[in-house]
């Protein structure tokens, strides 16, 4: 039989003593996003700017307001113009990155799992990897003439660099007791990589690519800007040396909303595949 | 199959961890190590299990492992170590993919094993959404689906509430009662070492050397009753004295170091 303490001893003093209550201390430290704030906030944003410029209190050629920039979008589309250039751009863009990405997650795996690659890749890449790439595009078209290659060839080498760092950065976070408990279960070479270390470098991999995605659209703009006919960067440039201020900031909407849909793209991406977090 | 411990010295560059450590786990035995800490429990697991390579010295196996055994010495670790994006069944069929069974083979020993370690209802849950007991029974039925003939514990409860612990540690004992699977099993508990042990290996402290090695001189089916119970605790609270200074010399050592 248990000795049960007296029902009395939870029981608040009989005594007449004044309550306190005991002061909350844990509040903030835990921002949240408001449902309407960000949409009421971008609305206001846009309301005073286009009642700056409609009020004359901007000149529109210094900033377009957002109905001039948003008419210009519906010209530039209605004339064609805009898929063309926007063409061009996600040609270069998407073959530059697919390259870019394709050579780092290579390197960037065989550096994460082999001693020999690791001391000679991280060597390279630690030197090569801040050269700011836009600045290698004279030598690349001397290289590759003047055609796409070298414009492609910088987005790659921009895309490649932070890719391969994210991916073996990625492969040296994979939990050791995870590998160590694959082998002792005799599990093969290549059946870890595949099952354990793939997933397990995929956070880092997805966030690498939130970066490149990034770093692609700032390469494509700047080589458009450098040496192209057409392109969304090209585009920009002719707008800005003809004092088309609505249709340069048509040029970067266009651009914003790109890398948005590139954003949403890589969420939905880890969405999917990152599930298990 | 019998797996013996060869006179094993291990050494972290200039840290001698383990000097010269031999005994033999029988099959079917279940032995315990048990020292202060840092005297090469874990490590001296890992150059049994072949995770890691001694100094000098070397694990050896005599005898055949039991025919239908797919990975004879199996590892169950402290820290589960479940793959955080595959499901129970995923987890528990992981070690079975690069085996010869089929498909329905496969279906077959993760049901079974599962169903041993009452995870039946829990075939399709992440880890996350498990408890760290449950999750150490996913390890456990992972462990199972390969019938290791000797199990290879690392702490396995250390990192568990002692309600939990208590329905694990039953649950071992049910799970060796046969002896059929042997067990070496590393811990710093030393009530642990004596409810499941056949026997109990003590280290000294680092370098770990074979301190003693002392037999339980009953089987696990009779240490239930009241008076089994006494007779643990003394010998218990022996291994404890035989221990305790060096346990102490070792927290000492921690802390200044």
């Amino acid at each position: 039989m248990l000795d049960r303490a007296d029902d009395s001893a939870g029981s608040p003093p009989t005594e007449e003593t004044e309550l306190r209550p005991v002061a909350f201390r844990g509040a903030g430290f835990a921002p949240k996003t408001g449902r309407y704030a960000s949409w009421i906030a971008l609305v206001l944003a846009l309301g005073g700017w286009q009642l700056a410029g409609s009020t004359g209190l901007v000149n529109s050629l210094f900033l377009p307001t957002p109905v001039a920039t948003v008419n210009a979008i519906y010209q530039l589309a209605l004339s064609g113009a805009l898929w063309q250039h926007l063409s061009w751009s996600i040609m270069r863009i998407g073959s530059g990155w697919v390259l870019g990405t394709l050579a780092g997650v290579i390197v960037g795996f065989a550096i994460g799992l082999s001693s020999l690659a690791r001391s000679v890749g991280i060597t390279f890449i630690s030197a090569l990897f801040p050269i700011p790439k836009i600045a290698l595009l004279p030598l690349l078209i001397l290289w590759l003439g003047i055609g796409e290659e070298p414009k492609i060839a910088t987005i790659a080498l921009g895309v490649f660099f932070s890719t391969a760092i994210s991916v073996y950065s990625g492969v040296d976070a994979v939990p050791r007791n995870l590998i160590r408990m694959a082998q002792s279960f005799n599990v093969p070479f290549h059946s870890i990589v595949r099952r354990v270390i793939w997933p397990g470098a995929l956070p880092s991999i997805l966030a690498g690519f939130r970066i490149t995605a990034s770093i692609a659209l700032l390469l494509v703009v700047s080589a458009e800007m450098i040496g192209a006919q057409f392109g969304i960067g090209a585009f920009v440039l002719q707008a800005g040396n003809l004092m088309q201020t609505d249709q340069l900031l048509a040029g970067v909407v266009i651009l914003s909303l790109f890398g948005l849909a590139v954003g949403r793209l890589i969420n939905w991406l880890e969405t999917r595949l990152l599930h298990w977090r | 199959m019998d797996l013996i411990a060869d006179h094993i010295t291990h050494r972290f560059g200039a840290l001698d961890v383990l000097h010269d450590v031999s005994f033999t786990v029988g099959a079917g035995e279940v032995v315990a190590i048990v020292g202060p800490s840092g005297c090469g429990k874990s490590t001296l697991l890992s150059i049994l299990g072949g995770l890691l390579q001694p100094s000098s010295g070397s694990a050896q196996l005599r005898g055949a492992p039991p025919p239908e055994s797919l990975n004879p010495l199996t590892f169950v670790f402290q820290d589960f170590a479940l793959l955080p994006w595959c499901t129970v069944e995923e987890n528990v069929e992981f070690p079975l993919l690069h085996t010869a069974l089929t498909l329905t083979a496969r279906q077959s020993v993760v049901a079974d094993a599962l169903r041993r370690t009452s995870l039946t209802d829990f075939r399709c849950t992440y880890p996350k959404q498990l408890s760290g007991g449950m999750r150490q029974r996913v390890g456990i039925a992972r462990a199972l689906a390969v019938r290791p003939a000797i199990l290879l514990m690392d702490e396995p409860l250390s990192a568990l509430d002692s309600q939990t612990r208590e329905l694990l540690m039953e649950d071992f004992i049910g799970l060796l009662a046969d002896g059929s699977m042997g067990a070496v099993y590393v811990t710093h508990n030393l009530e642990e070492a004596v409810r499941l042990a056949d026997r109990i290996v003590v280290l000294s402290r680092r370098p770990g050397r074979v301190r003693e090695v002392v037999t339980i001189p009953m089987t696990r089916g009779e240490r239930s009753g009241l008076q089994a119970r006494e007779k643990l605790l003394t010998l218990q609270n022996d291994l404890w004295s035989l221990i305790r200074e060096e346990a102490v010399d070792a927290e000492r050592e921690v802390q200044h170091a």
